[in-house]
């Protein structure tokens, strides 16, 4: 296990407030290259605007925001690409009236002077989507409107891998599939880890936390109540944490699990 | 990719015997898994649509898949265009398939597609442009005002109306993207507000004549009988030529496309469509006195505009931008697509073209008045647009539309003119037409929405 490298990216006492209302408290949370990092908490825990501020989608209140040990000021989802930190949001955001190569280049499309470069594109997306072992899909050039769950599940992904990304991070990506493509975005997950990026996964279901993080960090009204080895600790041990911020000896202290409830 | 070098080779190898023909045996596994059987079967899938060589079998197996989900393209148009000529040359022969009459549909058609695919841009947005009509009227009457009263070279005119449409469509798209009101809202308030502005230029029941003879001879003269064949031919050849060098290059990079035969056949089929209406348009229109025959000018330069925009839409970042603000606008701005910008743009393109059109009409008619563009036009527009296939929710269309719809629009009342002198079914038939296109557009979106999952 790689635990003793410097975390790529880390935040430090970071706060979030929407109008009165705070949604993160004091986060801290760190992703290490090469480790999949589960992010847990009930709904409205606060996992979604965390990773919308990591993306710069939205603006941290205050705290610190560090990319390879250095701060960085992350203000649009322009700059967080620029990082190597790419997104597959729960909505996935896909065009559905574009086709595969088109959606994985969307913004950032390959050109020769106007032209766009189709070709290149093309074979980059084949390489991208063969590299990960996505094999299901018959054609680069089909419309994502007519691709499944999972596929588009998986496109969603080779388009955060296309780039030359350290983080990539997944909010809920197996929640709308069955056991199959659950099982395919699963290996995908555990795959682009074993790459070497840093990888951030939000999921409900804790057997597939267990099975394929190596940290999990669960997150209770907006706040990190633990950063564990997924190795040293149950299933019903998280699901306390997720539920009372509080699980035996680790998580928040009883004063602050009340407090925040 | 920051693979390690060892995984980096296994996936490009196995990568490799995946894309190409022999896909059933790219089963080695990744990363030393074994082979089961399942990702054997899916390797055999894998990309099977992206194989440089489709025979022409399996590219028509294909295209009846597409129209099957829902994919229609051009072809309901197509079809009610051929409809409308078989019907109208089954009872007004003689009338009906005139050299004259083809020239005039063709000088009919023009205003209507011009407005067409500029309003195309805003209508792939999933946006409408209500007031394009009216800034066309508004262009048309600055040209003809400067002409006819400051004297000035009609080129000038034309400029200076083209720069205040591109004002209009920036304000337009500046009060939709920044200030957020509804398109409708915003272009309906247009609607009104520049009616003023050209009663105050053409003023009131006034017509401001269409004196210059070029202007005037968009509509009104043709281009030489020679010419008129050299350009045909070169446009059939050099689209012949592009066709085959882009095939060419694509078998070169191993990139998937429809069989070479098919894609001659199509630039074959359009060709000789070109070359018998060329035919047609070389008989002699005129009755009596100096010979009116060749292609109306107005022909060619519809033709240049088509090509520019088909050009702009898919092959450039800006028209991959603007399907994409149509299709999902939030994914859009996720990728980092400044979707303001994009929208103002073609609200500006709308309005370019709106004016376009409008100095198109104005020669057709021969004269602008208070009232031009105020009419129908813009709704026969985006009529033509939507008849022509571009979807009113985004996201679908092509320039191409606004030809085929605005042809389909001017035959109807070219038509029905030859059989009764009322008005009454011209407007039941389009209306009928267009209702039905936009079932079409409605429920083959269903199917799209379905077939995937
Ligand atoms: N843009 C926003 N404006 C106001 N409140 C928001 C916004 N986004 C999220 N919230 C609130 O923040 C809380 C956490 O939401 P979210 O991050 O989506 O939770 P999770 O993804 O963990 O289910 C919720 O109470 C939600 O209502
Ligand atoms: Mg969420």
């Amino acid at each position: 296990m790689t635990s003793t490298q410097e975390p790529i990216l880390e935040l430090r006492g970071v706060n979030k407030s929407f109008g009165a209302v705070q949604v993160l408290h004091d986060v801290h949370l760190a992703l290490y290259p090469g480790q999949v990092t589960a992010l847990v908490g009930d709904n409205g825990a606060g996992k979604s605007t965390l990773v919308k501020c990591i993306a710069g989608i939205h603006q941290i209140d205050n705290g610190d925001y560090l990319f390879n040990g250095s701060p960085v000021h992350v203000t649009g989802p322009r700059d967080a690409a620029g990082l190597g930190i790419e997104i597959v949001y729960q909505d996935l955001a896909l065009c559905d009236n574009l086709d595969i190569v088109q959606n994985m280049f969307l913004g950032r499309e390959m050109k020769s002077g106007v032209v766009l470069d189709e070709a290149h594109m093309e074979n980059r997306a084949k390489e991208t989507l063969a590299s990960l072992s996505v094999r299901t899909v018959s054609s680069v050039r089909q419309l994502v409107s007519s691709l499944s769950g999972g596929q588009r599940q998986t496109v969603a992904i080779a388009k955060a891998v296309l780039w030359n990304s350290k983080v990539v991070m997944l909010d809920e990506p197996t929640a709308a599939l069955g056991v199959a493509q659950t099982r395919q975005v699963l290996d995908l997950v555990r795959r682009l880890a074993d790459n070497g990026l840093a990888v951030m996964l939000i999921s409900h279901n804790m057997n597939d936390v267990k099975e394929v993080s190596d940290r999990i960090t669960p997150l209770y009204l907006g706040r990190v109540a633990a950063d564990v080895a997924a190795a040293d600790v149950t299933t019903g041990q998280i699901v306390e944490l997720i539920t009372t911020g509080r699980s035996g000896d680790i998580g928040l202290s009883r004063a602050l699990a009340q407090e925040s409830a | 990719m920051t693979t390690p070098d060892g995984q980096q080779n296994a996936a490009a190898a196995s990568g490799d015997t995946a894309l190409g023909e022999n896909a059933s045996e790219g089963t080695g596994g990744y990363d030393g898994e074994a082979a089961t059987l399942s990702t054997a079967l899916e390797a055999r899938t894998a990309f099977s649509g992206d194989r440089s060589a489709v025979s022409v079998g399996e590219y028509f197996q294909a295209y009846r898949n597409r129209i099957r989900g829902g994919d229609l393209g051009a072809l309901p148009a197509l079809a009610g265009l051929v409809v409308l000529v078989v019907v109208f040359a089954a009872l007004r022969w003689s009338t009906f398939t005139s050299a004259s009459n083809f020239a005039n549909l063709l000088t009919q058609a023009a205003s209507i597609t011009v407005l067409a695919m500029g309003v195309g841009f805003v209508l792939l947005l999933g946006e409408i442009d209500l007031s394009a009509g009216v800034i066309g009227g508004v262009g048309a009457s600055i040209s003809a005002q400067l002409i006819d009263k400051q004297g000035m070279p009609w080129w000038v005119t034309v400029i200076i109306a083209v720069a205040v449409g591109l004002a209009m469509g920036v304000l337009t798209g500046f009060l939709v993207t920044i200030v957020g009101i509804p398109s409708f809202v915003v272009t309906l308030a247009f609607f009104l507000a520049w009616q003023g502005v050209l009663l105050a230029i053409a003023s009131e029941g006034g017509s401001i004549p269409d004196t210059n003879p070029v202007i005037f001879g968009l509509t009104h003269s043709s281009v030489s009988l020679l010419w008129s064949w050299v350009i045909v031919i070169a446009a059939i050849v050099v689209w012949a030529a592009y066709v085959a060098v882009t095939a060419q290059r694509r078998a070169r990079q191993g990139l998937a496309q429809p069989p070479l035969t098919v894609q001659l056949l199509k630039v074959g089929g359009v060709g000789l469509l070109a070359v018998l209406a060329t035919a047609a348009l070389s008989i002699n229109r005129a009755l009596i006195g100096k010979p009116d025959q060749g292609i109306p000018w107005i022909v060619p330069i519809v033709g240049v505009l088509l090509v520019i925009w088909t050009f702009v839409q898919s092959r450039t970042q800006f028209g991959r931008f603007v399907y994409a603000v149509g299709g999902n606008k939030e994914a859009a701005r996720r990728a980092g697509i400044r979707v303001p910008r994009i929208i103002i743009a073609c609200f500006v393109i709308s309005s370019g073209m709106a004016v376009f059109s409008g100095i198109i009409e104005g020669s057709r008619i021969g004269s602008v008045t208070a009232s031009s563009g105020t009419g129908n036009q813009l709704l026969f527009a985006v009529a033509a647009a939507v008849i022509g296939g571009t979807s009113l929710f985004g996201g679908r269309g092509k320039a191409r539309d606004a030809i085929i719809g605005g042809l389909v629009i001017a035959l109807i009342p070219n038509g029905l003119g030859l059989i009764t002198d009322s008005s009454v079914w011209t407007y039941i038939i389009t209306g009928a037409v267009l209702l039905l296109a936009a079932s079409v557009d409605a429920i083959t979106r269903r199917r799209r929405a379905s077939s995937g999952r």
